[in-house]
């Protein structure tokens, strides 16, 4: 059976969910190959990881001369593993990152890409939303080694143990790859809240906070809630940038997306028009989100989010 | 110092898109106008020439696309770009990212020598953000993306990015692919003068032929992946919206998230 490689998204040895969906994607089209580009003490603990969703294969990539650089080595690392296998496709979880390594790796091995899947079907048939939301389109690779980014929440990982076989490789990197110099990287603290991507329910507050995203955590919290953003407030500091929902934040598509204080704009749907249930609070009757509201409540949210806040935890006791 | 910025002529979000019999994007008969991120791009190109005064820094505006396209590169014109390059051919139609950015690769490497290619963070209708690395793979030059900030000093710039998990400082010496994001800067509105002077400005029309493209390397039948089928959804509808007086409000949406199993 044709291998489907996987890149593993992690941090620090800590395999993130988008990767168990990834696998299980990887088992309907062959067998499923993980590629942890990594450090090699975190390798006993990730094939633990990605063996439990079906991983028959894993190729460790020592990190030690690719993290200093931009996107470049690792597609060149990717290449390297590629050339000389069966490979059914190449899967890659949708970030930014991996999409540039994915257009890198497109071009090098001559192979057609599609970003942005929802789905993947056995026979390579991807699905895709666009126009931001407003279309859902069919695609396939017909040249080369199909590469695929998928977004989160495409599937529901199935823990079914593959063969966990590591298999190290000797990939080189040219000094061509190594242009582009990390300087710096300070990581994002964590806060403890489900990934704003990954979440079943995304609480997100816009100017209409007034700067008081404390009242919004607390509703996301009780909701067991990742916590989101208008650009307006990540503007004005309210709210780092990571946090912000839009067509030039995240994207997200969660089962229940509340805006709060938020008014719709189009950029702001580009990335949460295909949530499964909206709901909005707003003190404008008029506001363009609640045009695409499945409940909205018309009202201030100075008195609106706590009694919310409050209702949710008593109902769930 | 040559530097290009490539923008793109897309479908405006704020219309109604769609697609054709085949597929493709309809780009024809909707109105257009030079993606809204790519403003950001022309921006940047812009402030690096003039932070360069005494070195006769000059911007030049690429686009790819069809006959309207033309557009996207007056708009970057209208702001400041020196002068403009458009290829056009009837065979481009359909390309996919690949085949575009072998199109501007080799459109670039005509204008040559470049010094820095400038693109936004992705085109407001595919909305791929692949075509900045897929320039730098094909031109063999170093790569900035997802830039929130950019310094140029001398020979080098350095970014800062914002990646899913960190922000990261990110420096490369010259020549160079640059993308910024829409936190580098606002960008500029044409002035009347500027407008004025766009139509004066120098502005190429390039054939496949012209930067020794073939016809049958782009274009739908050349692409690398095909769609099957563009299926429209129904768009949203408005459902229940009550107004709150004294807590009904927070009542009605609690009794509204139970009914939907959220709580
Ligand atoms: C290139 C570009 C990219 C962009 N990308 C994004 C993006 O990725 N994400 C994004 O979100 N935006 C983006 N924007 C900005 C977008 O156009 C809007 O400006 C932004 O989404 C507005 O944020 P907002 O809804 O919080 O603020 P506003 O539009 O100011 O709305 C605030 C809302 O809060 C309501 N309100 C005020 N006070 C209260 C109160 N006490 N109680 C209840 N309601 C109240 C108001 O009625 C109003 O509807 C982008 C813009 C550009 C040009």
């Amino acid at each position: 059976m044709s291998e489907v490689l996987v890149l593993i998204d992690h941090v620090a040895g800590s395999v993130r969910k988008p990767t168990f969906e990834l696998l299980t994607i990887a088992k309907r089209l062959g067998s499923p190959s993980a590629v942890f580009i990594g450090s090699p003490e975190h390798v006993e603990g990730v094939v633990e990881q990605v063996r439990e969703y079906g991983a028959d294969k894993l190729y460790p990539i020592d990190d030690a001369g690719l993290r200093d650089y931009l996107v470049a080595p690792k597609a060149e690392a990717l290449q390297q593993l590629a050339a000389g296998r069966d490979v059914a496709a190449i899967l890659l979880p949708s970030s930014a990152e991996n999409k540039e390594i994915a257009g890198r790796l497109a071009v090098k091995l001559q192979s057609g890409l599609i970003t942005d899947a929802v789905d993947v079907a056995a026979d390579g048939t991807t699905t895709q939303s666009v126009f931001a939301g407003g279309y859902s389109v069919t695609a396939r690779v017909t040249k080369g080694t199909p590469i695929i980014t998928v977004k989160p929440n495409s599937a529901a990982p199935e823990a079914s143990p593959g063969s966990g076989i590591i298999e190290h490789v000797d990939v080189t990197i040219s000094e061509g790859a190594k242009t582009a110099v990390v300087e710096k990287r300070e990581p994002r603290q964590s806060t403890g809240r489900p990934e704003l991507t990954e979440a079943a329910i995304v609480v997100s507050g816009g100017r209409g906070t007034n700067g008081d995203f404390a009242e919004v955590e607390r509703l996301a919290d009780a909701l067991g809630a990742a916590v989101g953003a208008s650009r307006a407030a990540v503007d004005s500091g309210w709210i780092p940038y990571a946090f912000q929902v839009g067509q030039t934040g995240k994207t997200v598509s969660p089962r229940l997306y509340v805006a709060n204080g938020i008014s719709g704009a189009i950029q702001h749907r580009a990335g949460m028009q295909t949530s499964k249930t909206i709901v909005a609070v707003n003190k404008d009757a008029e506001a363009p989100i609640f045009a695409i509201a499945d409940f909205g409540v018309v009202g201030d949210l100075d008195t609106v989010l706590p009694a919310l806040t409050a209702e949710v935890a008593r109902r769930k006791g | 110092m040559n530097i290009v910025v490539c923008v793109k002529h897309v479908p405006d979000a704020g219309a109604d898109r769609r697609f054709e019999a085949d597929h493709t994007v309809d780009r024809v008969d909707v109105d257009g106008l030079l993606s809204e991120l790519d403003e950001y791009a022309v921006e940047q190109a812009l402030r690096i020439k003039e932070s360069r005064d005494g070195d006769d820094a000059v911007v030049i505006a690429l686009t790819v696309g069809p006959e309207q396209a033309v557009d996207a590169v007056r708009k970057a014109l209208q702001m400041g770009a020196d002068k403009a390059v458009h290829v056009l051919d009837d065979a481009v139609a359909g390309s996919d990212a690949i085949a575009t950015s072998l199109v501007l690769a080799k459109a670039v490497e005509k204008l040559g020598p470049v010094d820095l290619v400038v693109g936004g963070l992705a085109s407001t209708d595919a909305g791929m953000s692949v075509l900045p690395s897929m320039l730098a793979e094909r031109l063999g030059l170093p790569q900035l993306t997802g830039a929130s900030s950019v310094e140029a000093s001398g020979g080098a710039l350095r970014i800062e990015r914002d990646t899913d998990t960190a922000t990261e400082v990110v420096s490369a010496t010259l020549p160079l692919v640059l993308s910024v994001t829409d936190r580098s800067g606002e960008a500029r509105y044409p002035s009347f003068k500027g407008i004025m002077a766009a139509k004066k400005k120098p502005l190429d029309t390039w054939s496949l032929a012209d930067i020794g493209v073939e016809a049958d390397q782009v274009g739908l039948s050349a692409a690398w992946s095909t769609v099957t089928e563009t299926v429209a959804r129904p768009p949203r509808t408005a459902g229940e919206i009550v107004t709150d007086e004294d807590g009904s409000g927070a009542a009605a949406l609690a009794e509204f998230l139970t009914a939907e199993k959220f709580i």
